[in-house]
C-alpha cells in the first residue's frame, strides 16, 4: 500500500509538470459527457419516462457509472496500456522485482486528467439526489458509496481481463472496448429497459446489474421485502474481481517475453 | 498479401508513413491538374484498405453499439403514447446507417500525420510538392474515409437487414429515394471533409490539435445528430441545428433513405448541400492560403 502511494505521488508530480496541458485535458473530460447527458435529457423531454424510470433516477445511474468509469480509468490505466509493456519487453523487468505484478502494473500509469470527468459526474449525482425522491438512511448512503466502488472494481476487472489476453496475442485487442466503453454506455440507463438476455448477461456474468438497477431499486424503496439483500448487491462486483485475478495469474505463468 | 498482414498488425487507425510518399514525389508533373489529386486519392485509398483486422474489430463494436441504441429507443417508444416525429422502423434504419457509415460522419476520425507535419515543420516538404496543398489534403482525407467506410459498411448493412423484426433495417421505400440517398450521402461526405479541413487549418494557428478537435467533435457531433437523432430533438434545438452545416453530413442522407423526407424536400436539401460545399471549400481554401503565407516552419 505504501508503495502504491509512492507510485501515485511520483506520477502525479510528473503529470503536473505540464500544467496547462493537464488542465486543458481535464476541462475537456469535464465537458465531454455533458452532450451525452443532454441527449438523455432531450429524450426524456419528449417521451416523459422510460419503462417507469424518471429522469433523476436515470441520472443517478448515469452519474454512478461514469464516476466508476472515471476512477477506474484513472487508476487502472496501466492495464489499459498493458500491451505496450508486453510489446517492448518491459514486463520482464516487473517480473524480477519482489512485488506482485498486479501492484506494479497498476502503478505503471495513472491518468489524473480523468478528474474532470469525475467532477462532472459528481455534480450530476448531487443534482440527481436532490431531485429524486429518496428517504435517506445510513444504509442507503453506504449502498450508494458501495455502488461507485464496486463499479470501479468491475471496470478494473474487465481491464485486467483484456490485459491478460495480451499474454497470448501480444497486441491489445480493441474488442475489449465493447465491455468497457460499451458497458458504460449500456449501464447509464437502468439495465431493466433492455432485452432479457442482455439483462441476464450483464447481471450474472459481468455484474453491471449489481451496481445499477438492483441497488437503485433499494435506494428508491421499490423492493418488496428483502431490502437488505438488494442493499448488498454491489458486493457482487467483488465476486467478479476474484476470478479476474486468477486468470491474470494463469496469464502471467504463460508469459513468454518478446525478447526485445 | 504479406505486406497486408504486416501493416494491419502494426496500427489501429493512425496510418504508418507508407512508401507512397516516394511514389508521389517521383511523379513530377502530370499533364492535367485533377489527375494529380486523383492519384493521391487512389494511393491513400489502397493503403487504407490494408487495415482489415482493425476494421473487423470496428464492425463488432459498432454492431454492439447499434444494438444498445436501438434497445434504448424501443424502450422510450414503448413508454409513451405520443405520436413520435419519426417512426420506429425509420429510426432503426437511421441507427444502422449511422453505424455503418461511421467513417463518413465521425469528426474525430483524424489523420495524425497531417498534424505532425504542421507541428514538426515537415510541412516544408509538403509545400515543395506540385499542386495546391488544400487539394492534396482534401483528396487524402477523402480517400481515408472512403476506405474506412467501405470496409465497415457492408458487413453491418447485410447483417442488419437479416435481423429479426424490431431490429431489422428496412430497404428504401422506392428506387428513387435509394438514388437520392446515395447522392446525398456522397455530397454529405464532401461537406464533412470540407469541415474537417478547418480542424487542420486551425492547427496552423494554434499548434496543438486537441483544443479544436475537442470543440469540433463535441459541438459537431451533437449537431449532426450523433448523440440523439435530429428529429427527436426539441423544436428549438432543431432550428439551431439547421443553421449549421453538420446535419447535412450525416442526418440528412439517412432521413432521405428512410423516406422521412419527401422527394422534393430531398431535392432541395441536395441543392443546399451543394451550396454549403461551395461555401466551405472556398472559405477553407482562402483561410489556408492566408495561413500558409504566414506559416512558420517549426524546428529543424
Amino acid at each position: 500500500m505504501r508503495l502504491l502511494c509512492c507510485y501515485l505521488s511520483i506520477l502525479f508530480r510528473s503529470q503536473m509538470q505540464y500544467r496547462t496541458s493537464f488542465w486543458l485535458l481535464a476541462t475537456g473530460q469535464f465537458f465531454l459527457p455533458f452532450t451525452t447527458l443532454a441527449g438523455i435529457w432531450f429524450l426524456f423531454d419528449r417521451f416523459g419516462s422510460i419503462r417507469g424510470w424518471e429522469f433523476p433516477e436515470v441520472a443517478i445511474c448515469f452519474a454512478v457509472i461514469h464516476m466508476a468509469f472515471a476512477i477506474s480509468e484513472c487508476f487502472a490505466r496501466g492495464f489499459d496500456t498493458f500491451s505496450s509493456l508486453v510489446v517492448s519487453g518491459e514486463f520482464d523487468r516487473l517480473l524480477v522485482r519482489p512485488r506482485s505484478t498486479i501492484l506494479q502494473v497498476l502503478g505503471s500509469r495513472f491518468e489524473f486528467t480523468r478528474i474532470g470527468r469525475l467532477a462532472q459526474s459528481l455534480i450530476v449525482l448531487i443534482w440527481a439526489i436532490a431531485h429524486a425522491s429518496i428517504d435517506w438512511t445510513l444504509l442507503k448512503g453506504c449502498t450508494l458509496v458501495l455502488m461507485i466502488l464496486s463499479g470501479t472494481i468491475i471496470f478494473a476487472g474487465i481491464l485486467i481481463l483484456a490485459a491478460t489476453m495480451c499474454f497470448w496475442t501480444v497486441q491489445g485487442l480493441e474488442v475489449a472496448n465493447i465491455l468497457t466503453d460499451g458497458g458504460k454506455e449500456l449501464a447509464q440507463y437502468p439495465l431493466q429497459i433492455y432485452e432479457r438476455w442482455v439483462v441476464r448477461f450483464f447481471t450474472f456474468i459481468i455484474p453491471f446489474g449489481c451496481v445499477n438497477y438492483l441497488p437503485l431499486q433499494y435506494l428508491l424503496g421499490r423492493t418488496d421485502g428483502h431490502g437488505l439483500l438488494y442493499a448488498l448487491t454491489p458486493l457482487g462486483g467483488l465476486v467478479f474481481f476474484i476470478p479476474c485475478l486468477f486468470i491474470w495469474r494463469i496469464g502471467v505463468r504463460h508469459y513468454r517475453s518478446t525478447g526485445s | 498479401m504479406s505486406t497486408g498482414s504486416r501493416l494491419s498488425r502494426s496500427a489501429g487507425t493512425t496510418p504508418v508513413r507508407s512508401p507512397d510518399n516516394r511514389h508521389r514525389l517521383s511523379d513530377k508533373r502530370p499533364p492535367r491538374n485533377p489527375k494529380r489529386y486523383l492519384s493521391v486519392f487512389r494511393i491513400r485509398f489502397t493503403s487504407s484498405l490494408q487495415y482489415r483486422t482493425a476494421a473487423l474489430a470496428g464492425v463488432a463494436t459498432q454492431f454492439f453499439w447499434g444494438f444498445v441504441l436501438i434497445m434504448v429507443y424501443i424502450a422510450f417508444y414503448s413508454s409513451s403514447d405520443l405520436e413520435p416525429p419519426i417512426s420506429l422502423p425509420q429510426l432503426v434504419t437511421y441507427v444502422w446507417l449511422q453505424q455503418s457509415f461511421l467513417a463518413f460522419i465521425m469528426l474525430w476520425y483524424r489523420d495524425d500525420e497531417l498534424f505532425r507535419l504542421i507541428t514538426t515543420g515537415n510541412i516544408a516538404y509538403e509545400l515543395c510538392r506540385p499542386g495546391e496543398l488544400y487539394g492534396f489534403w482534401y483528396a487524402k482525407l477523402l480517400a481515408q474515409r472512403m476506405a474506412g467506410a467501405l470496409l465497415r459498411c457492408l458487413p453491418i448493412l447485410v447483417a442488419a437487414s437479416f435481423l429479426p423484426s424490431p431490429y431489422r433495417m428496412m430497404l428504401p421505400p422506392d428506387f428513387l429515394s435509394g438514388v437520392l440517398f446515395i447522392i446525398s450521402l456522397l455530397l454529405g461526405l464532401l461537406v464533412l471533409v470540407a469541415i474537417s479541413m478547418f480542424i487542420y487549418i486551425s492547427v496552423f494557428y494554434t499548434m496543438s490539435p486537441y483544443g479544436s478537435l475537442l470543440m469540433f467533435t463535441v459541438v459537431g457531433e451533437f449537431l449532426a445528430g450523433m448523440i440523439i437523432p435530429v428529429p427527436l430533438m426539441p423544436e428549438w434545438l432543431q432550428d439551431v441545428v439547421y443553421l449549421f452545416p453538420f446535419s447535412w453530413t450525416a442526418d440528412f442522407p439517412f432521413r432521405v433513405y428512410s423516406g422521412h423526407f419527401s422527394r422534393t424536400e430531398a431535392a432541395i436539401g441536395i441543392l443546399l448541400q451543394l451550396v454549403w460545399l461551395v461555401v466551405l471549400v472556398t472559405t477553407g481554401r482562402r483561410l489556408m492560403l492566408r495561413a500558409l503565407r504566414r506559416v512558420v516552419v517549426q524546428g529543424g
